[in-house]
């Protein structure tokens, strides 16, 4: 069932980001930046953890889960060792991921060239 | 086709000369061939293909964050690995060329989830490398990902930080 779930939510996370391309003149760059910045904000205030607990990766691998990663990670050291989480917990997350995206991402561009 | 149709119409304003009628007939010729040949806007195609791959995304997302919760990790301990797995997949579909078709296909269904995300790091490596490997490659590859990484670090310490200064 929980697949089911992150169906729906997943999908219905990219048709908001489609319908934002196409009835705004907004760019996919200031897209993806409104979802980010919309997940850091529920998800610093609570309001994703529900969603994600809901719809697993549904709400997880979409790029608002990427920002509310970022919040739930700061809230989180914070609560541990006091203000200074804030920073240290940013990529709590997150920063698994970057490091991934930037070592294969290089490798990746080693060896292979654009398309076009 | 069209010119009749227009004919009929102007045919029905008796009261015009024969040249304003002329006129008239052009014009509203011409307004349906524009109508014909301009490209229909296909918002219900879009969202729904957007959708369905986005959708498809996130359940093989829920397929990595469900085995590795099948090992003992918990919602929070498998986040981390499904985001990292998911960008992997991400990494590897742009450098074998098949993402950008299917960003093309899907639009949003393909730049929102976060293999997205690693698609724009990967093609600006991919693009930028032959301006250098410094200047180039690495100062670039986050043309698209830098915005996304620095606004959800400004409004995630911000909100984190009210949220930890108003809770008890």
């Amino acid at each position: 069932m929980i697949y089911l779930y992150a169906f729906l939510v997943g999908g219905a996370i990219c048709a908001v980001g489609q319908l934002i391309l196409d009835f705004t003149n907004l760019t996919p760059g200031h897209m993806l930046v409104l979802l980010t910045v919309a997940g850091a904000v529920a998800g610093g205030l609570g309001l994703y953890q529900p969603l994600l607990e809901f719809a697993g990766a549904g709400a997880l691998t979409p790029v608002s889960g990427f920002g509310a990663s970022i919040a739930k990670g700061a809230l989180a050291e914070a609560k541990r060792m006091g203000i200074l989480g804030l920073f240290t917990g940013v990529f709590e997350y997150t920063g698994m991921g970057i490091a991934v995206a930037v070592f294969f991402g290089t490798l990746v561009a080693l060896i292979a060239n654009p398309k076009s | 086709m069209a010119s009749q149709q227009a004919k009929k119409q102007v045919s029905r304003l008796p009261h015009m000369t024969q040249a304003a009628q002329e006129e008239k007939r052009r014009q509203l010729a011409y307004k349906e061939l524009v109508q014909k040949r301009k490209p229909k806007p296909r918002y219900l195609r879009n969202v729904l293909v957007a959708f369905v791959v986005g959708g498809a995304i996130a359940a093989l997302g829920q397929l990595v964050l469900g085995f590795l919760m099948s090992r003992g990790l918990d919602l929070n301990g498998a986040s981390a690995p499904t985001l990292a797995v998911m960008i992997l997949v991400g990494v590897i579909a742009t450098g074998l060329g098949v993402y950008d078709e299917l960003g093309e296909f899907a639009g949003a269904g393909a730049a929102v989830p976060i293999t997205g995300f690693a698609n724009t790091i990967v093609a600006a490596a991919m693009d930028f490398k032959r301006e250098g490997w410094v200047l180039g490659m690495g100062a670039k590859m986050f043309i698209i990902a830098g915005p996304v990484i620095v606004y959800g670090t400004l409004a995630g310490v911000a909100v984190a930080f009210i949220k930890f200064m108003t809770s008890p």
